[in-house]
């Protein structure tokens, strides 16, 4: 009887990993930010150059940051996504424009729309390294307090919004 | 001959380079600045150290490191840094800790358990080969005895 159970035992064993393994994400690494305050910046605006904008300027409202580039083809699949939350007016999105031209920047909004309420550049990607960008697209999610309460990685999906973005924007927003 | 030489140089010429070399001013920056290059993971290609991958991502990071070490910080700074902003992950070589306790743990456990295993199938096969050769034995002289008996009892009939 035993010589069966061993190798039953062993393989359920053996099945139970694997199945794990199947459902891992290896692209997707915890951030390491959450419930922490989104590093500082002070980044020129892709729209104004003369002008800044740091974290410190979104004290008090909930924000997305967004980090994008016109090299990337994710963020091609994403950006009408994008669109539509900005029409919902629910969150501010914030975009870092990440190691790209401005003009192709610029172009890329003109052509597929802007969801962004203010993008910042970050050509040489030290933003990006500050935030522990390793792709593009990522999202972070920002309380009114300046905390990163959430990163998504990769593109956003229309159930991601529904599912977890709107849910936890609306949480964040009747917190205090 | 030939292919024996030919061998023998292609052998010889398998030397590996990084993918860039940055000159720091300090021998001992210079090395801190290759080990810590090669303990850094580059986060979009996994499997390769920021020393040995060309991804956009480990370039930013040489420059990072590289930037910081000019700046005198220490080994332990830099390391703390990426840990800050990319998690364990960024560890070539993870750290020991409650969460990756199992990385280090397991290759021995699995040591052991194939140790014991072999252990057991040894001694097993040793009993058996054992009582073969005993029943072999007896069986011999089972035979033996037969035919004792019946040269005994009929005498040589040759």
């Amino acid at each position: 009887m035993l010589k069966y159970i061993i190798p039953l035992v062993l393989f359920i064993i053996m099945a139970v990993f694997l199945a794990l393994g199947l459902n891992l994400k290896p692209n997707e690494i915890p951030s390491p930010f959450i419930n922490k305050p989104a590093p500082e910046f002070s980044a020129q605006k892709l729209n104004a150059p003369d002008e800044r904008l740091s974290p410190a300027d979104l004290k008090g409202k909930v924000w997305l940051f967004n980090v994008w580039a016109s090299w990337c083809q994710s963020c091609r699949a994403e950006h009408p996504i994008l669109n539509q939350l900005a029409q919902q007016n629910a969150v501010l999105i914030i975009g870092l424009n990440y190691k790209d031209q401005p003009v192709n920047a610029k172009n890329w909004l003109d052509t597929l729309g802007n969801p962004y309420n203010n993008n910042i550049m970050d050509q040489d990607g030290r933003i990006g390294i500050d935030y522990g960008v390793y792709g593009v697209p990522e999202t972070f999610v920002i309380d009114k307090k300046g905390l990163i309460r959430y990163k998504h990685t990769g593109p956003i999906s229309a159930e991601d919004v529904q599912q977890i973005f709107l849910p936890l924007i609306a949480k964040l927003q009747t917190e205090i | 001959m030939k292919h024996l030489l030919l061998i023998l140089f292609l052998m010889i010429s398998g030397r590996s380079y990084a993918v860039d070399t940055r000159q720091l001013l300090d021998l001992k920056q210079q090395e801190s600045y290759e080990t810590l290059t090669k303990e850094l993971r580059c986060l979009v290609c996994q499997n390769q150290t920021i020393a040995d991958s060309n991804a956009e991502l480990a370039a930013d990071l040489r420059r990072q490191v590289y930037e910081m070490l000019e700046k005198g910080k220490s080994n332990d700074e830099i390391i703390q840094f990426m840990t800050d902003r990319y998690g364990d992950f960024v560890l070539y070589k993870p750290a020991f800790k409650g969460k990756t306790v199992i990385l280090w743990i397991a290759p021995i456990v699995f040591l052991i358990m194939g140790l014991i295993t072999v252990f057991f199938f040894i001694k097993r096969k040793k009993t058996s080969i054992n009582l073969q050769n005993r029943a072999d034995s007896l069986h011999m002289n089972e035979d033996k005895q037969k035919k004792i008996r019946s040269l005994l009892e009929n005498g040589d009939i040759s």
